[in-house]
């Protein structure tokens, strides 16, 4: 086991990797008698094998409901006797178990968590009621604009062999598919202790935590999971239009945007600047300023950027009524080309810069903004001194160099643009 | 001055202004920050007819620049610290909050005092707001359970103003006037109306010296006074079904239920842990951790059960009797009579035969922990004590673990033999038209 601490520095969380390639990560924090656990596994959507789409949701519903030893109801009753609420989430590159204990109750947790992600069952009734959910939450997202634009607006970008593209819940029709060995033989493939990152932060030394985390998994024993690989990013051309008409809603959706760079993309932290003046800061940065402040057209208008280990979206999402669809996506075109054409103004510029900086204790308050931290720390690589550099990173950046990120991406005419709800061509 | 105290238990520091404003501020050293919220007893119960919606667009409209913070100042004016601000309303409340470093505290202060007594309502901005609002109508009807929550609330509620939505009817929205929205800041937002709440890394004395400077010369007002009617005793259950293209079914049952200082409040969230899983008493932090519910009853007999994908449970501490309310997410292809069927099942045995000894440990267990994990952050700490302070008295936050661990089984029994019965309940559908 080897174990590497960064002191001197605001977070500083003590690392440890284990024998068998698991990391273990603490950071001891005072505010309350808790512990924030958050163990993050390299199995997210885009590990779903081709033509099982939807496989490493299904899993995410499915590894907590009984394991070899215990069965579901066992496993849910020693936890929530103690008021822990384990949550299940699933993203592209990561199925995490997060939960919040009281510090009493670290040690037992982990062992539950362990013999979860170690020793699944999937027993045959669970999977069948799971798989009845599935269904449900998939015909909610078909009943829903906002999911069916972010969806069909991914589908535009990356195509479907991308895993990108697919939608992560997978369809109906493949969710009845999917058969109980398809589960477990995602859990071989992708469940192994080099995947798993475990974080804890909370009332607890960080060294004691490393303990316990060592001895919730360090007898696990399998070799690394094999690595992921990515097809190229489809390249746009031309602009790229869909219409999902939903004629019984009341207010459109629209999702608008651009693939971008890597997250290791040395212009990352440009990127990172430009996408907050563009669509974050205060109500949405300009988007916000242009569509809901000056011409009241929505409630909500942002974008994200999602630059990750491949070329990830930016995504301006807008909520408005079917009338002002048109009007809507004009004014985002319109100030996409002028950040495209302009860059930053210098006074955008630097409050976007000191917010991003500023925002960093905030950001680091709770234990579970803390472990979100870390593990996206521990994702990229960046380093356990990551948080004290985000300052010298931002500081580097120029207004020239957020324009050269706009100019980049930045073009209406290469734009993918969907429209679903209550419209049916034009506004 | 007037009225200082220390509470020593919880280390809250409570004064009250000469102009009536109530001023708590506790001191919590965890991040070199500081959270300010400021909280107006208004919400939708305090709406007239032909007025419903106007607290929440007051509250929009309160961002939108004053007398000494220009229009285009506003966007950036804590952000730019690295700060968060945001504000909500809801039927007993309407409330704003800042969090940044703890070193822009005064301007903080000043962003709230300038929000109690300067706002512009510019009559451009009042309409541009108009449609800002109505967008935001429209994307909640977008959500079938959100439109069947509205629906179910107005029909269980016949004279309280309890029963309109807080985002208020569209009808109102499209004729609302500048001069009601303004007439209507100017009744509610004075400092005798008002409570400001302080937590973080502060000095008190400090704090209390810019809270003076800030919000001292701001008048009192005469506080506009809402009359209250009481809602008359259900005589029967009531029930009504959405009819709307859609995907997917839900099933809301509605109980009239006590508010926050009715000795039966506790024993129901004893209940609902139960039944639904310990949501835990923060509405600012609850809904971001789902409740630990897999061995509760509701979700044993419907989810595992197959009925549904989704069963939850609301008991919201409020000022007055509101409603305790189940909502069920029906799995494709089970008929919303079936669900129906087996909700009330589990709902008349635990209004006939209480809960057992093991369920009020663990609901208990359960609350205490939500109540740790909720006081996490300085924010959370702030919410709870306005919000708390808004209903009845802040003097609750520090004595909810003493009043979860004062239920007994025979409370549980009796409030569950009250608030379940037939009578009292709202029975809702969601029922899709396939298209």
């Amino acid at each position: 086991m080897t174990t590497t601490q960064q002191r001197n520095y605001a977070l500083a969380p003590l690392r440890s990797v284990l024998d068998n390639g698991a990391r273990v990560i603490a950071k001891h924090s005072g505010a309350t008698p808790a512990v924030t656990i958050h163990a993050a596994f390299e199995a997210g959507t885009v590990f779903d094998p081709p033509s099982q789409h939807g496989v490493s949701h299904f899993v995410s519903r499915t590894i907590d409901r009984g394991t070899t030893a215990h069965s579901a109801e066992e496993i849910a009753d020693g936890l929530e006797n103690r008021g822990i609420s384990l949550a299940i989430t699933v993203n592209r590159h990561a199925l995490s178990l997060v939960c919040t204990c009281l510090v009493e109750d670290l040690g037992s947790t982990l062992a539950t968590l362990a013999d979860i992600v170690m020793h699944p069952a999937f027993p045959d009734p669970e999977v069948e009621t799971r798989r009845g959910e599935i269904v449900t939450m998939i015909r909610q997202d078909e009943d829903n604009p906002a999911a069916m634009a972010s969806e069909g607006l991914l589908a535009l970008l990356y195509g479907d062999a991308h895993p990108y593209g697919r939608r992560p819940r997978g369809s109906v029709e493949g969710v009845e598919r999917i058969a109980r060995s398809s589960l477990q033989a995602f859990h071989a493939a992708r469940f192994r202790p080099g995947a798993l990152s475990l974080v804890m932060v909370g009332d607890v030394d960080a060294e004691r935590a490393i303990e316990f985390g060592s001895r919730a998994f360090a007898s696990w024993q399998a070799p690394p999971p094999g690595p992921a690989l990515f097809p190229p990013v489809p390249a746009a051309h031309e602009r790229r239009l869909r219409v999902i008409p939903m004629m019984n809603k009341a207010q459109a959706d629209i999702a608008y945007g651009f693939t971008t760079i890597v997250r290791s993309d040395p212009a990352f932290y440009a990127y990172w600047l430009m996408n907050n003046i563009f669509g974050e800061y205060s109500i949405g940065g300009r988007l916000g300023d242009s569509i809901r402040e000056r011409q009241g057209m929505a409630y909500y208008v942002f974008s994200a950027l999602d630059a990750n280990v491949v070329p990830g979206p930016l995504l301006i999402r807008a909520g408005v009524n079917p009338a002002n669809v048109d009007r809507a996506i004009a004014s985002i075109d319109e100030e996409v080309s002028r950040m495209a054409n302009d860059g930053p103004t210098d006074e955008e510029f630097a409050e976007s810069r000191q917010f991003l900086i500023g925002s960093m204790p905030r950001r680091l308050e709770t234990n579970a903004g803390i472990a979100n931290f870390l593990q996206m720390v521990e994702f990229f690589g960046l380093g356990m001194d990551y948080d004290v550099r985000v300052p010298e990173l931002l500081a580097k950046v120029t207004p020239g160099d957020v324009q050269a990120a706009a100019r980049a991406i930045l073009d209406p005419s290469k734009a993918a643009v969907v429209i679903a709800g209550p419209y049916s061509g034009k506004s | 001055m007037k009225a200082a105290t220390y509470n020593a238990s919880v280390d809250v520091y409570e004064e009250v202004l000469d102009n009536g404003l109530r001023v708590l501020i506790q001191d919590v050293r965890t991040a070199p920050l500081a959270s300010v919220w400021c909280w107006y007893r208004v919400g939708s119960k305090d709406e007239g007819p032909g007025l419903t919606g106007v607290s929440h667009w007051v509250e929009h409209m309160n961002f939108k620049g004053t007398t000494n913070i220009p229009r285009d100042k506003v966007k950036g004016i804590i952000e730019q610290y690295g700060g968060y601000w945001n504000g909500y309303t809801w039927i007993d409340q309407t409330t704003y909050t800042e969090t940044a470093a703890r070193d822009v505290l005064d301007r903080m202060l000043f962003i709230e005092s300038e929000r109690m007594a300067n706002c512009l309502y510019d009559p451009a901005d009042c309409e541009s707001e108009r449609t800002v609002i109505i967008s935001e109508l429209q994307g909640g009807e977008n959500d079938p359970d959100q439109l069947l929550d509205q629906e179910l609330t107005a029909t269980a509620f016949r004279a309280h103003p309890y029963r309109h939505p807080t985002i208020g009817w569209l009808a109102d929205l499209q004729t609302m006037t500048r001069e009601d929205l303004y007439g209507y800041y100017r009744r509610h937002y004075v400092p005798n109306n008002a409570t400001l709440v302080i937590v973080g890394d502060v000095d008190r004395k400090d704090a209390m010296r810019s809270v003076v400077q800030r919000f001292g010369a701001i008048n009192p007002g005469e506080v506009a006074k809402s009359h209250h009617t009481r809602e008359a005793e259900q005589l029967g259950e009531r029930r009504v079904t959405v009819s709307r293209e859609g995907t997917t079914a839900y099933l809301k049952v509605g109980y009239h239920a006590p508010a926050v200082t009715d000795p039966d409040f506790f024993p129901l969230q004893v209940l609902d842990a139960v039944l639904t899983g310990a949501k835990g008493l923060n509405l600012w932090a609850s809904f971001r951790t789902p409740p630990p519910q897999r061995s509760a009853r509701l979700y044993r007999a419907l989810v595992d059960g197959g009925f549904a994908s989704a069963v939850n449970g609301g008991l919201v501490p409020t000022e007055q009797p509101f409603l305790y309310t189940i909502s069920v997410t029906a799995t494709e292809g089970t008929a919303l009579s079936a669900v129906e069927q087996a909700t009330l099942a589990q709902l008349e045995a635990v209004r006939r035969h209480g809960i057992t000894e093991h369920e009020l440990e663990k609901a208990k267990n359960q609350l205490r922990a939500r109540l740790v994990f909720e006081g996490d952050s300085i924010s959370n700490i702030a919410h709870q004590l306005g919000y708390f302070e808004t209903i009845a008295t802040w003097r609750l936050v520090p004595s909810l673990r003493e009043s979860i661990d004062a239920v007994t089984l025979q409370q549980v029994g009796d409030a569950a033999g009250r608030c379940l019965t037939p009578t009292n309940r709202t029975v809702g559908w969601f029922d899709p038209i396939v298209s």
